[in-house]
């Protein structure tokens, strides 16, 4: 489904803020792949979600999805095939605009903008319904402000925009980083559901080893914008937070001690 | 001081009202286009001081060139558009800051408005001789057709803004990330908003010049402070009375009485005998005061002035105690 051909990338080029951020990555998920990405700061995790969202061209290399080649397009032309999730909750909604507006918007996404009515009579209830599978009451604030709700209600709409048509990739960077648990807990808990629902292939960026774990059937350890380790199946799933860090420590040296890494 | 109040007829005031009416109403329609790039595209576009001129320019030209009236409003709005669409691409394809690019055009605009005018910075156009839309001379029927045009504008913007594209337009003012993850090319959609807001003040420069009888180079100056006057009245005016009733429409609506208040006062600072020159420093004060209020109420609320002092007066309190 997306295939990452030796991608690299780097930031202020010549100046003494040279940053390597990708360094030749590779990468090729399959189609459902439910893939968790951690690393530490600088790793290049959110780099290559960006990358792959097309928030700037890549410096070299190829992405492709879905068999088509997308490195040339801009991002919001590859946007058809995206869905994304911030990490900042304000980030993937339109706070002065209503749900159903935003979910509407959502609904066009890749589609030519047309004349016709921004939300049909139709799409209210299929957005009615979709609203309800989140537990948050919002299938009764329909025509509210999107500015008036908590972090962890927008990010749950976000992830419900994201969502509202089948993307072919779903990028998900720390997208519960700024909740508090329990809300992280619920966010969590829907984009499960969600991805499993509809055997998204999905890339999720995590601080929490614990969640990289429990979460996704692949993981994916980045350092130095490279993939270093790579593991899916039983093997995943019999992983530990010891494991990783082991791990890490062998890639990073003694670097990792002042890290920000959740130990979970 | 007696002989000033005794030289101010009422009368005189009430008779000079509706024409503050009719302007306002003109005027109104600016400020829709300024309320398309300020409100919804969360741009300052200053190149309106420039297009405005230009409607007007337009308009007559065409007009003392023996067109019929109706087609040159037609092309001054089409002018106005493609103004816009300068501003627009300055903008987005050559990374130019809004505001800057703004200034560029209505600089610009200067020099073109003159060329139109055949190098001549006033140009009169009777009533007596051609068949105007709108006319001065006649203050009942420009504000007829003051309010059918302001009618047919709120009721285009309306259906525009609801639709798919409108409602790109404004997720790229809300929230650029946003718009751009769901495949809004943000860029188009700037420059569309650029467009349609100098079409509508070119539409109001075409208007008003007929109104007024002439077209002249500085009709535009300084339509952007008028233009976010009428804005600012009017939400300010539309808030109180509809508080969260007051939905888009509602809106748009507020934005043309924001521009008759303009008026009525400018019509009621001329009758005080006020030299209108100092209205330009009113208005600037005005739109300062009402820009600064939310940011002034937000502090009031939160300010450290305010914790420092509940602070030291808890920590006398705690003292006391002991």
């Amino acid at each position: 489904m997306l295939e990452i051909k030796n991608i690299a990338k780097t930031f202020n080029l010549g100046t003494i803020n040279e940053k390597k951020a990708l360094n030749g990555l590779s990468l090729t998920l399959n189609d459902g792949d439910f893939v968790t990405v951690i690393g530490g700061n600088g790793a290049g995790k959110s780099t290559l979600l960006n990358a792959i969202a097309g928030v700037w061209p890549v410096d070299s290399g190829s992405i492709l999805i879905d068999g088509e080649d997308v490195t040339g397009l801009q991002g919001f032309k590859r946007a058809k095939f995206i869905g994304r999730v911030f990490q900042d909750p304000m980030t993937g909604t339109a706070a002065t605009m209503e749900i159903e507006e935003n979910l509407a918007l959502a609904m066009r996404r890749g589609k030519k903008r047309t004349l016709g009515w921004g939300v049909t009579k139709a799409e209210r209830e299929i957005y009615k319904e979709k609203l309800a599978t989140l537990n948050l009451g919002l299938e009764e604030r329909m025509t509210a402000k999107v500015g008036l709700l908590s972090g962890g209600q927008r990010q749950a709409l976000t992830l419900l925009m994201a969502t509202l048509q089948k993307p072919k990739l779903l990028l998900l960077d720390e997208h519960t980083a700024a909740l508090d648990p329990k809300t992280a807990q619920k966010v969590l808990d829907a984009t499960d559901k969600i991805v499993n629902a509809d055997k998204l292939t999905t890339l999720m960026i995590t601080h929490n080893m614990k969640d990289a774990i429990a979460h996704g059937n692949r993981l994916i350890m980045l350092h130095d914008g490279q993939v270093i380790f790579d593991v899916s199946g039983e093997e995943k799933k019999n992983l530990t937070v010891k494991d990783l860090m082991d791990k890490f420590g062998v890639a990073a040296g003694e670097e990792f001690s002042n890290d920000r890494m959740v130990l979970g | 001081m007696a002989q000033y109040f005794a030289s101010l007829n009422f009368l005189d005031l009430l008779g000079r009202l509706p024409a503050g009416v009719a302007q306002g109403l003109i005027w109104g329609i600016m400020a829709l286009g300024v309320y398309i790039t300020f409100r919804l595209l969360d741009i300052a576009d200053l190149s309106v001081d420039g297009t405005f001129s230009t409607g007007g320019a337009v308009t007559v030209m065409l007009i003392l060139a023996g067109v019929d009236a109706k087609i040159a409003i037609l092309v001054a709005i089409v002018a106005g558009l493609a103004a816009g669409a300068v501003t627009g691409i300055l903008h987005t394809r050559f990374g130019i800051p809004a505001i800057l690019a703004g200034i560029l055009t209505q600089y610009a605009l200067y020099s073109v408005n003159l060329l139109i005018m055949g190098m001549s910075a006033n140009k009169a156009v009777s009533v007596d001789k051609y068949n105007l839309i709108i006319s001065g001379r006649n203050v009942p029927h420009a504000i007829l057709i003051g309010g059918i045009f302001t009618i047919i504008v709120i009721a285009i913007l309306y259906w525009f803004f609801g639709t798919e594209m409108g409602s790109g337009l404004r997720a790229t003012g809300c929230n650029q990330e946003m718009a751009k993850a769901q495949g809004i090319n943000i860029n188009a959609m700037k420059i569309l908003g650029l467009s349609v807001s100098n079409g509508l003040v070119a539409l109001a420069g075409g208007l008003a010049s007929q109104y007024s009888g002439f077209a002249d180079i500085n009709s535009g100056r300084g339509s952007i402070v008028i233009g976010l006057a009428a804005v600012i009245i009017g939400e300010v005016i539309g808030e109180a009375l509809l508080g969260k009733h007051l939905n888009f429409a509602g809106r748009l609506a507020f934005v043309i009485i924001g521009g008759i208040i303009y008026y009525v006062v400018y019509t009621l600072v001329l009758w005080l005998k006020i030299d209108s020159n100092l209205m330009k420093m009113f208005t600037a004060i005005i739109v300062a005061v009402f820009l600064a209020v939310p940011y002034l109420k937000g502090m009031a609320r939160s300010s450290f002035g305010k914790a420092g002092k509940r602070s030291q007066q808890e920590l006398k309190n705690a003292k006391e105690e002991d």
